[in-house]
């Protein structure tokens, strides 16, 4: 798998900005030239320059500082929530294939309730109902996450189940849990894991535009959402208010899905027979 | 000599369709009304063409699905009133081998992990015994230590069944289920599979219940053999004798269609007519006698019962068996 | 055999497959002829390579991944490896046909097995619809499928794996080809039902006068239908011989081995021989002999050369030397 992941050209663009975009976040006190918070009026509005390379926003603040320690929640969210939708998702979804019957309507009957809402809106209600901080956004975008992976992780389920050496623990005596936990989900996990890294990108989305309204970490954090809000009031005069950050969320969207999709060729034996 | 093995009157139905949108409710009766016996240390031969219901009665005898109606008896209990902690202490007892090579493996367990796993699941022993029974079991289907420790993927078909008989072995079990172990291999390999057969058979004492199609390969392995036909069983008795002197048509057609590597003996194929009829469409009576070139009238009106015939061995189901025509082929001398 | 009959001849043929980076040879050389109204049956088991000789004929393999590597294939003593791909596609299904193993995947799901039958016929012959539809039915009729008008118009889901695998042989002999290709057309058929259609490719071999080459591995099926038969063992043809001549007097180590591991059900066979070893993979061919690491017989000669295909008796070729010269001492 990672020999077909090496060749992609497009797999290594994506590995590369989002390397990047990691190791800003990570070294963030190291490489932002200027304290993100720290206020200065006498600044305020200026557009890029030598010392602010970005520009600086109506608190006078850096851009390209904020941007950079932006990064951190992003990725932070993004990640977390992704990694706590899948765990509870593929979870619900194996219980729901392997068991069957009423569990399986149930938990599917849920799912459908989930999807049925558009993201931004669940996200925007779980939100507003929790209050707006770091802890809640992220349960927030993961409760939108959790449907389809419900999904993804159902279906394999099934037929792994009917698979012999499933039936051959049956006959063995393991019980349903080792069936499931040993058996079943090392056989899927990476499909999951793939699609996990797709929607990491969504969950991003779904950060930024929760941020933009409002609901997301309260200022003066400084997310790309948020700024992209805070510089909307001024979005004639001060164009790098507003097209820094969407260019960094567009950036590491842009990564993550070629990252994505790069997976997903190297996992899918189909695609890859293809290629050669 | 005891019976290790007894099964009686067993029934599954599956039901296809019916429901809102799913047409007419269909009832088919897979397995109808089986009974057999196996004794200890013997083999015993399940032998059929598609829809004979042969793989369900397999499953059957584990649990693996479960039967409407009848008894498995084994060494003395029912298995169907077994219950569950029972069944586990069962479950030791009688293993299954499986016949794809390819689909019996866990892709992403060692072997090792595969083999140690039902040790450690019915906690038979510390780990230090436990990995000594693992190494013990793969050398003993032919295979070396070094194998514990790679995937399935890394072993060729007739190497992942000796693997997948390993892991029926490790739990030291009396009787084995094999559903069509070596019909997914070469010649060459069979051969190799069902050398390792014979022998475990003999140094272990096992009991088998053989389900497969060859006919070949059922009268070199099994002591006995039951042949089914959509559901039931239609004949039975010694192998050999079953198949050097059917009783039953469709056992002669079945024995005679069987390519034999002699250009000399070659079939009669006109004989062989039709069919095998849909499972939801069952022909009345006797569910053959559509095929049958000896069918009478009382045959579409009533089903024939498993009977015992000449000797006490051997029964079949039929009212107008072949007799003494049956004889054919006079038994060859033993092959060396 | 008389070379005026021969319809189908493959001189040294070699098909190779990139493996890694470097082309190795499936296929390392395969001499064979049929003649009309005759059944070769090519037998062996997997990796020996029987179904890539039957798509290298048909030039079926993929593209990317496998050539020709050499050797002829004459179909009524034209060569058709170099011919264009054009010209080849008008020959498939018309002057050569072939039959799978899996009738399933050979029908198209979509379509009436009728518009199948149909549209193969109207790929090579100019006909319309309801021209090639008429001969479309009496396909049908001739691999006597029951009801066979009233069938027409039914979906491959609908018919039992017999029935399908009827529908592929109409399909392919709707053209009259001249050559059937066979590739193991039985194993996953109930053997009831094999028989039928053993039966049923007999008598349509002899109505047509078809040279028909049959691929299988079980040599039970071989001595019910070949006139003559070619044992295939890593990627070359080890034997070939009149069916009656091979049962009666297997020579190479290969194919008595192949005899004495198979159970059958007219005779006890109390011990089954197994052969130890296996296949060599095709990348990584020994010098000498392919069969040598497996084989009773083998000497250090058998080892260092490879030995070439001889004559035993009249038609009756074997590739061992050990075999070849012990027979030349007999004589």
């Amino acid at each position: 798998m990672w020999q077909a992941l090496c060749k992609n050209r497009l797999s290594w663009l994506g590995i590369g900005l989002l390397l990047l975009i990691v190791l800003a976040a990570v070294f963030a006190p190291w490489l932002a030239p200027h304290d993100p918070l720290s206020q200065n009026i006498a600044y305020r509005l200026e557009p890029p320059s030598a010392e602010f390379w970005l520009g600086t926003d109506s608190y006078g603040r850096d851009v390209l500082s904020r941007l950079i320690y932006g990064a951190r929640v992003s990725l932070l969210v993004g990640f977390v929530a992704i990694l706590i939708a899948m765990c509870i998702g593929s979870a619900l979804g194996i219980l729901a294939g392997y068991v069957g019957g009423v569990v399986d309507q149930l938990i599917m009957g849920l799912v459908d309730v989930l999807l049925s809402f558009p993201t931004l809106l669940l996200g925007l209600m779980v939100a507003a109902m929790l209050g707006a901080s770091l802890e809640n956004l992220i349960i927030a975008i993961a409760i939108t996450e959790i449907a389809p992976f419900v999904r993804v992780a159902r279906a394999p389920t099934i037929a792994l189940k009917q698979r012999d050496f499933v039936e051959a623990g049956r006959a063995l005596g393991y019980g349903p849990f080792r069936l499931m936990g040993v058996h079943i989900l090392p056989n899927m996990i990476s499909d999951v894991v793939v699609l996990g890294s797709l929607w990491m990108a969504s969950a991003i989305r779904t950060e930024a535009s929760l941020s933009f309204i409002g609901l997301g970490v309260p200022p003066p954090a400084a997310t790309w959402g948020s700024m992209i809000r805070e510089g909307f009031e001024n979005i004639l005069d001060a164009w790098w208010l507003t097209v820094f950050p969407s260019i960094a969320i567009l950036l590491t969207v842009l990564a993550l899905n070629l990252l994505g999709d790069a997976l997903r060729d190297a996992i899918d034996p189909k695609l890859r027979s293809e290629r050669s | 000599m005891t019976d290790i093995l007894q099964v009686r009157n067993l029934v599954k139905r599956f039901e296809s369709g019916g429901g809102f949108l799913g047409g007419k409710k269909t009832i088919v009766r897979a397995v109808n009304d089986v009974s057999f016996s196996v004794a200890r240390g013997q083999s015993l031969g399940l032998v059929g063409e598609s829809g004979c219901g042969k793989s369900t009665v397999a499953r059957t005898l584990l649990r693996l699905v479960e039967p409407d109606e009848g008894s498995i008896v084994f060494d003395g209990q029912d298995l169907r009133q077994a219950s569950a902690s029972q069944m586990r202490a069962l479950r030791q007892r009688i293993q299954i081998v499986f016949q794809d090579p390819y689909a019996s493996l866990n892709p992403r367990r060692t072997v090792r992990q595969t083999l140690s796993e039902p040790l450690v699941v019915h906690g038979l022993g510390s780990a230090r015994e436990i990995e000594a029974k693992v190494q013990s079991t793969i050398q003993e289907v032919g295979l070396p230590l070094s194998a514990l420790d790679r995937y399935p993927h890394e072993f060729s078909g007739g190497q992942r069944q000796r693997i997948g008989i390993a892991r029926a072995l490790v739990l030291d079990p009396e009787l084995i289920v094999a559903d069509e172990p070596v019909s997914a291999l070469d010649v060459s390999v069979q051969a190799q599979i069902l050398q390792l057969l014979d022998r475990l058979k003999r140094e272990r004492g096992l009991s088998f219940v053989f389900v497969s199609h060859d006919l070949g390969v059922i009268r070199h392995f099994c002591d006995t053999v039951c042949v089914m036909y959509l559901g039931r069983i239609i004949e039975q008795g010694p192998t050999q004798q079953v198949l050097d002197a059917p009783l039953h048509p469709y056992s002669r057609i079945l024995r005679d269609s069987s390519p034999v590597p002699d250009p000399g003996a070659r079939i009669a194929l006109s004989r062989i007519v039709g069919e095998i009829p849909a499972p939801t469409n069952l022909p009345s009576g006797c569910t053959f006698h559509p095929r049958c070139s000896r069918a009478q009238d009382d045959c579409h009106r009533q089903i024939p019962l498993l009977t015992c015939e000449t000797s006490k061995d051997r029964s079949v189901a039929c009212f107008y068996p072949l007799a003494a025509e049956g004889v054919e082929r006079t038994p060859e001398a033993i092959m060396q | 055999m008389n070379t005026q009959d021969t319809v189908l001849e493959l001189r040294n043929l070699r098909t190779e497959f990139r493996v890694g980076g470097a082309w190795h040879a499936a296929v390392r050389d395969v001499s064979l002829a049929v003649g009309k109204n005759e059944t070769l049956a090519v037998v062996g088991e997997s990796g020996s390579g029987k179904s890539v000789t039957a798509l290298s004929v048909l030039r079926l393999l993929p593209e990317a991944g496998a050539r020709h590597g050499g050797g002829e294939i004459l179909l009524e003593g034209r060569d058709l490896a170099p011919i264009p791909e054009k010209q080849m596609a008008a020959l498939r299904g018309d002057a050569i046909a072939m039959i799978f193993q899996e009738p399933m995947t050979s029908l198209n799901p979509t379509m009436t097995v009728g518009d199948q039958i149909a549209e193969a016929i109207r790929q090579h012959r100019h006909l319309s619809w309801r021209e090639a539809r008429a001969l479309a039915l009496e396909a049908l009729e001739e691999v006597k499928i029951p009801a066979a008008a009233s069938r027409f118009g039914d979906y491959p889901h609908q018919f039992s794996g017999g029935m399908r695998q009827r529908v592929m042989i109409a399909m392919a002999l709707a053209c009259k080809p001249k050559v059937l290709l066979a590739d193991e057309p039985t194993t996953a058929l109930d053997v009831t039902i094999q028989a039928q259609i053993l039966s049923l490719l007999s008598e349509l071999k002899e109505a047509h006068g078809m040279a028909v080459v049959f691929i299988t591995h079980n040599l039970g099926v071989v001595a019910q239908i070949a006139d003559r038969v070619a044992v295939m063992y890593a990627g070359e043809v080890v034997e070939t011989a009149d069916v009656k001549t091979l049962f009666e007097r297997p020579t190479h180590p290969y194919t008595e081995a192949l005899l004495r591991a198979m159970p059958r059900v007219d005779l006890d066979t109390a011990v089954l021989e197994p052969i130890p070893g296996s296949v060599p993979a095709i990348t990584a061919m020994p010098r000498g002999c392919a069969y040598a690491s497996r084989c009773p017989l083998r000497e250090t000669r058998c080892e260092e050369q490879a030995p070439a295909l001889e004559a035993v008796s009249q038609d009756h070729q074997v590739r061992c030397v050990v075999r070849v010269e012990s027979n030349k001492r007999h004589i």
